[in-house]
């Protein structure tokens, strides 16, 4: 076919690729087949389950093994039809990405499993399972993308995926949450998408291992400010950072509870580990600049999340505000830019990803039992459940960061770093927040769980297989909260790779161009 | 819209438009075309169908639900991005096999499966949305 | 070439702004549209205008005969074509199922999932 032939060498990629790369495109490439088989099968309510509990298990267990292999060999590449970066689109799994993508996949099949008895057949038929694995797709394919038009592209499937979650059942108050939610999330992501033309425009490229070399080689002419602040108001909308944040309390409590919780452990966090990559890897000299915004929005944040869930009588919307709150801590470990600033907002994400999850989920079998989300009418849960309290009571202790569960050490670590560099305002801040934040929970177990019932509670039994995933999701943070070490070992390597980003520039470029 | 001339023509419009989505389908490889284009092509004749007929009918003459398609669609796409597995090449590298059939040699690659798959995908996405907005209903 | 480009992306922006800030949902989903073209103009001119030779490269050869257009930004804006379609089909469809079931095209008036006499936690048992 070729008349003249030209060097392929230096467009492609000829020699074979070791199997252990697979793993980098294999976790979104698994929820996509796995996504359309059960879409195929929508009618058949009976196989979703069956079909999708084992996949997210497989998911899990692909996201480990490339998390094992990440953390043994440094960052992964593979390529998009071999084509050789930077024309190619190019998969990286660093270990941030990795980890990230390990937490959201352990909350997936969490969620998928506790849907057993939270969705019912209707919702089923409507797709629950199919959206939640397109959505891990989008969410994998966010966090091990390396080029950036790509992690655009992977935000608008998990959008998608959440749009039809969102409305999972349709009735007028979720139409009412879902159009604010879709509305200002497409705001953020097109806005993103500027950022990106513009980033094009400058750079010429789209690897994002590339343009942290670029970046780095011509920062003194090149408009990279622009870019910085532009991404920062576009993740930060999708993370609900203070002043961009009303869509998240005016949707989150619509849809189903499973829903909520997988929406509290999954899209915030997607939008603070693009500000990592962006701000800390690509742009950490502009970083550098804006700190002192980013950590205003911050505390802003921060405090205006926790004085909102004290303000609220509906359990979900006041969830929804400990979210926001959870936000402003890991905003704040961004801003410090140092290994422990960094490393404890990596962490914090990972533990938000979990317990938030479980909070709803617990709010959600709360409401079950009491027959009402109403902090004025709950009541009488400790006497219906003591297991079950005491997995709440653990809950609401790890979300306010108190220890020895895993809420604590990120805080340790954001309010040591902001120390070091004598900003005790902001250590002060984190911990008025968690102050505020255990009021606000302990003000919630008070009432919902010690006060005896103000009216008849309704029949309703325990799900055993809604609360087998609480059981594991408060597992993993009294774990991480009793055992740190390891978890705390990894997200400072994982700090370190962002902030030094040789390794991952390597792994794209492996002559060292 | 409702008229006799248009009821007449639409069948061999829609089937006239379908066989040439799928032309533009299969030319997409290294001229103007392609999934994308081709897919739209094809909605535009089921909306035809649809305006003349009644969404019944494309609903019956798609015999499966537009998600199925859709979602197979998507299934096979993602499917022929696997396939360079078995080669050791990236994912989604294409490949070629020339098949011989009566004498015609026939070009078959995994990026036509591909393309394939982003016709059914937009074909199935697009009727789907199409046909609720018509009907009113859930998608 | 690229100045009335610039020029053009800005009254899109504006445009779109405008009515994004309106309370009627149609309006806001207009804008939304707006904003899409807009964005996707910029995607365009981001990727400079130089050249009429559309990037095809011909029959038997590796390489494009002569210098050909930046084929980047076309595949970049086809992909957020797509993506601003179907969003777009589905607010539309979002929007009209809020319009049939609360009964009103008005941001302001859709107060089901935040009503506004929300009651206050008690303060006490």
């Amino acid at each position: 076919m070729a008349a003249n032939p030209a060097d392929l060498s230096a467009a492609l990629v000829l020699t074979p690729v070791p199997a252990a790369d697979w793993l980098v495109v294999l976790p979104p490439a698994w929820c996509i087949l796995a996504g359309a088989v059960l879409l195929m099968l929508r009618k058949s309510v009976r196989l979703q389950a069956l079909i999708a509990i084992p996949a997210l298990a497989g998911l899990v267990v692909i996201d480990a093994l490339l998390l094992a292999h990440v953390a043994a060999n440094g960052p992964v590449t593979m390529v998009m039809g071999r084509w050789l970066p930077p024309f190619g689109i190019a998969f990286t799994a660093d270990l941030t990405g990795v980890l990230f993508a390990l937490a959201g996949a352990v909350v997936a099949l969490a969620g998928g499993v506790h849907a057993l008895a939270d969705i019912d057949a209707s919702g089923r038929r409507y797709g629950f399972y199919p959206f939640l694995l397109l959505l891990m797709a989008g969410v994998s394919g966010a966090f091990l993308t390396g080029d950036i038009f790509n992690l655009y592209v992977w935000f608008e499937v998990l959008l998608i995926a959440s749009f039809g979650l969102i409305t999972l059942g349709s009735e007028p108050r979720q139409i009412d949450g879902a159009i604010k939610y879709a509305f200002l999330n497409l705001i953020a992501t097109t806005l993103f998408l500027v950022t990106t033309g513009y980033l094009y425009g400058i750079f010429g490229t789209l690897n994002m291992a590339d343009i942290a070399a670029k970046a780095a080689a011509g920062r003194a002419e090149l408009p990279l400010m622009t870019l910085a602040t532009l991404y920062f108001v576009a993740f930060g909308m999708k993370a609900a950072a203070f002043p961009v944040n009303f869509w998240l309390p005016a949707s989150y409590h619509t849809p189903r509870v499973v829903v909520s919780a997988l929406f509290a452990g999954l899209l915030t966090k997607v939008g603070i580990y693009a500000l990592l990559r962006t701000l800390v890897m690509l742009f950490p000299v502009e970083r550098e600049e804006l700190s002192f915004l980013i950590v205003l929005v911050g505390v802003a944040t921060m405090l205006l999340g926790a004085l909102g869930a004290l303000g609220q009588s509906d359990i979900r919307r006041l969830i929804g505000y400990v979210v926001i709150s959870g936000i402003g801590v890991m905003l704040a470990g961004l801003s410090l830019g140092s290994p422990g600033g960094i490393g404890g907002a990596i962490f914090y994400a990972l533990h938000s990803m979990v317990v938030m999850t479980a909070l709803y989920m617990a709010a959600g079998l709360a409401g079950r039992l009491a027959g009402s989300f109403d902090l004025n009418s709950l009541g009488g849960l400790y006497g219906r459940s003591a297991l079950f309290s005491a997995l709440s009571l653990v809950l609401f202790f790890a979300a306010a960061g108190l220890p020895p569960f895993s809420g604590f050490w990120p805080k340790v670590m954001v309010a040591k770093a902001a120390i070091d560099i004598g900003a005790w305002w902001l250590a002060a801040a984190v911990l008025a927040t968690g102050f505020l934040t255990t009021i606000a929970l302990g003000r919630v177990f008070a009432l919902a769980y010690w006060r005896p019932a103000p009216m008849a509670l309704p029949v309703q039994t325990m799900p055993a297989g809604a609360l087998l995933p609480l059981v594991l999701l408060t597992a993993l943070t009294v774990g991480f909260g009793l055992f740190p070490e390891r978890l705390m070992a990894l997200v400072q390597h994982a700090a370190q790779g962002l902030a030094d980003p040789r390794a991952y520039i390597g792994s794209v470029f492996p002559e060292g161009k | 819209m409702n008229t006799l001339i248009f009821r007449t023509v639409a069948p061999f419009l829609t089937a006239l438009m379908a066989l040439f989505s799928i032309f533009v389908l299969l030319r997409g490889h290294n001229e103007p075309g392609g999934g994308f284009i081709g897919g739209l092509i094809a909605v535009s004749a089921l909306a035809i169908f649809g305006i003349a007929n009644g969404i019944a009918a494309v609903r019956r003459a798609l015999w499966f639900h537009p998600m199925a398609i859709s979602a197979f669609g998507l299934f096979i796409a993602c499917l022929a991005g696997l396939l360079s597995a078995a080669f050791g090449v990236p994912f989604m590298t294409g490949l070629w096999v020339y098949p011989v059939v009566l004498g015609v040699e026939i070009p078959l690659s995994s990026v036509m499966l591909f393309d394939t798959g982003v016709y059914l995908v937009v074909v199935g996405a697009i009727t789907s949305i199409a046909l609720a907005l018509e009907a009113g209903d859930d998608v | 070439m690229e100045f009335p480009f610039v020029l053009l992306i800005g009254l899109f922006f504006a445009a779109a702004v405008y009515l994004m800030l309106s309370k009627f949902l149609v309006r806001v989903l207009l804008g939304v549209v707006l904003l899409g073209n807009g964005v996707n103009l910029l995607l365009f001119t981001n990727g400079r205008i130089l050249r009429e030779v559309p990037p095809i490269i011909p029959q038997g050869h590796d390489v494009p005969a002569t210098l050909t257009a930046n084929p980047l930004p076309q595949a970049l804006i086809l992909t957020a074509i797509v993506i601003s379609f179907s969003f777009f089909a589905f607010l539309l469809v979002l929007v009209y199922r809020a319009y049939q079931d609360l009964g009103t095209d008005n941001g302001n008036e859709m107060r089901l999932a935040e009503p506004e006499d929300d009651p206050l936690p008690p303060t006490g048992y």
